[in-house]
């Protein structure tokens, strides 16, 4: 049977990490290479990195630490933020990424999801969507990290997405995201009836409940978190055991 | 001892290379390249694959005697050669992924989509499963029957003779996941993105 995946994300700005494990033992707290190795060890079924760099500048050094988290994590590695062309995704790559997820220029350019899917297939092509409630079961995609709406309907992305040759979603609530009051369950609903590939259950996650709603009742394939890794509230191994104990099932 | 990844410049092959990099012994190089001469005097061969089925065969016929130089290496001299994701897929003699496309016609049978019973089954078969073991294979060694291992398809062989079939994974149906014919291996799972187990696969390919 497959089973659900939990994803610990890691935001990296300028090559350190700033939302990762803050464990005590760590030798150097903000290398994303250390943090990712100690969450694939314990049991994580993907690694997720966000590239929060603001400067252009400094948009390379995203590849350096890429290649060397993938030197010794042997999971799937989901590299986002900022990416923009074809250029960009064949980089991040090339550096041993094994998916890329793509936010704002998916929306700017869809031609970019349907070029990529059919240059490097669609098992690493994620469309991330940022989406924010407008009206009663109604949601808004937003782009450039959620700062601007393109009174785009978040359900139909998601089925455009698909077309395109999307192989999978990362959906975000921006409602929910840090507020640790859990996935917005209607919007991953919805979006996962809608469409036919995972779901990625993203923001909110406050406690294990949390976890385990986004995949029975938000429908979600797997569930990505960041605070409660991050300060350490639960690891990974806790939270499958949770979930296990719950019937939900997953890798242990 | 040489061992080859064959880069054929389709797909992503870093995570390939960073696993068997890691596993191997000092005694043992890993090569990546699409050079004849070095893959002739390998003395074992990953394929790897990633796209669909389409974009792998013609990346491959797009180097001039590639194709050749792998049956010489696979089947007239018999060496190991493993296949990963299309990499096994290509083995059969023809595959249905963007059109219909002839394969390497090593084993016979055909690729085809996975039965996702009118969307009951998400596609791709993203994430990790479990594997049922059908016969002995020799990178099974040191592996657990149901253990797990990292997808990412939406396609599926099928080859005609069952016996070479060393495990499957249940996905709506059983869903063929590992070939084992004489000196010829596949996996649909990456054993590169599978943690310690997958990498467990690979040194058995590499010590084989």
């Amino acid at each position: 049977m497959l089973k659900n995946r939990i994803i610990p994300c890691l935001d990296v700005k300028n090559g350190r990490v700033v939302k990762g494990i803050n464990f005590v033992e760590l030798k150097d707290a903000g290398d994303p290479v250390e943090q990712a190795k100690i969450y694939s060890d314990s049991g994580a079924d993907e690694i997720c990195f966000l590239d929060i760099t603001a400067s252009n500048e400094n948009r390379d050094i995203i590849y350096d630490v890429v290649k060397e988290t993938s030197k010794n994590c042997f999971v799937p590695l989901t590299v986002g933020g900022g990416v923009r062309s074809i250029e960009d995704i064949n980089k991040l790559l090339n550096c041993g990424a094994d998916k890329v997820s793509i936010n704002t220029a998916a929306v700017q350019n869809p031609n970019l999801i349907k070029e990529a899917s059919k240059k490097f297939g669609s098992q690493c092509i994620v469309v991330a969507i940022d989406a924010k409630k407008t009206l009663e079961h109604k949601w808004s995609v937003f782009t450039h990290g959620g700062r601007e709406n393109t009174n785009i309907d978040a359900v139909e992305y998601a089925r455009l997405s698909e077309k395109n040759g999307a192989g999978e979603i990362l959906l975000t609530s921006m409602d929910k995201d840090g507020t640790q009051s859990g996935y917005d369950i209607d919007l991953t609903c919805q979006i996962s009836k809608a469409i036919n590939i995972p779901v990625i259950a993203s923001g909110g996650v406050g406690n294990l409940e949390h976890l385990k709603d986004g995949i029975v009742k938000g429908g979600a394939s797997a569930v990505l978190a960041a605070s409660i890794f991050h300060f350490g509230t639960f690891s990974i191994k806790e939270v499958k055991e949770y979930l296990k104990s719950k019937n939900v099932s997953v890798r242990i | 001892m040489n061992v080859t990844i064959v880069d054929y410049k389709s797909g992503n092959i870093s995570s390939v290379i960073n696993s068997f990099e890691a596993v191997a012994q000092d005694n043992i190089n890993i090569n990546v390249t699409e050079d004849l001469n070095q893959i002739k005097s390998s003395d074992k061969i990953v394929l790897p694959g990633q796209g669909s089925f389409k974009s792998c065969v013609d990346a491959l016929n797009n180097i001039s005697g590639l194709v050749d130089a792998l049956k010489d290496f696979a089947l007239v001299n018999k060496k190991p050669l493993l296949g990963i994701c299309v990499g096994l897929q290509m083995f059969a003699d023809v595959g249905y992924e963007e059109a219909e496309t002839k394969g390497l016609g090593w084993i016979p049978g055909k690729v085809s989509k996975i039965d996702n019973k009118n969307g009951k089954y998400k596609l791709p078969h993203i994430g990790w499963n479990e594997i049922e073991f059908m016969k002995n294979s020799k990178i099974f060694n040191g592996i657990e029957n149901k253990s797990h291992m990292y997808f990412v398809h939406s396609y599926e062989f099928i080859p005609e003779d069952k016996s070479v079939i060393s495990a499957t994974v249940d996905y709506s149906t059983k869903v063929v996941c590992s070939i084992e014919k004489e000196n010829l291996f596949g996996t649909q799972f990456h054993p590169e993105k599978s943690d310690k187990l997958g990498l467990q696969i690979i040194k058995n390919f590499i010590n084989l």
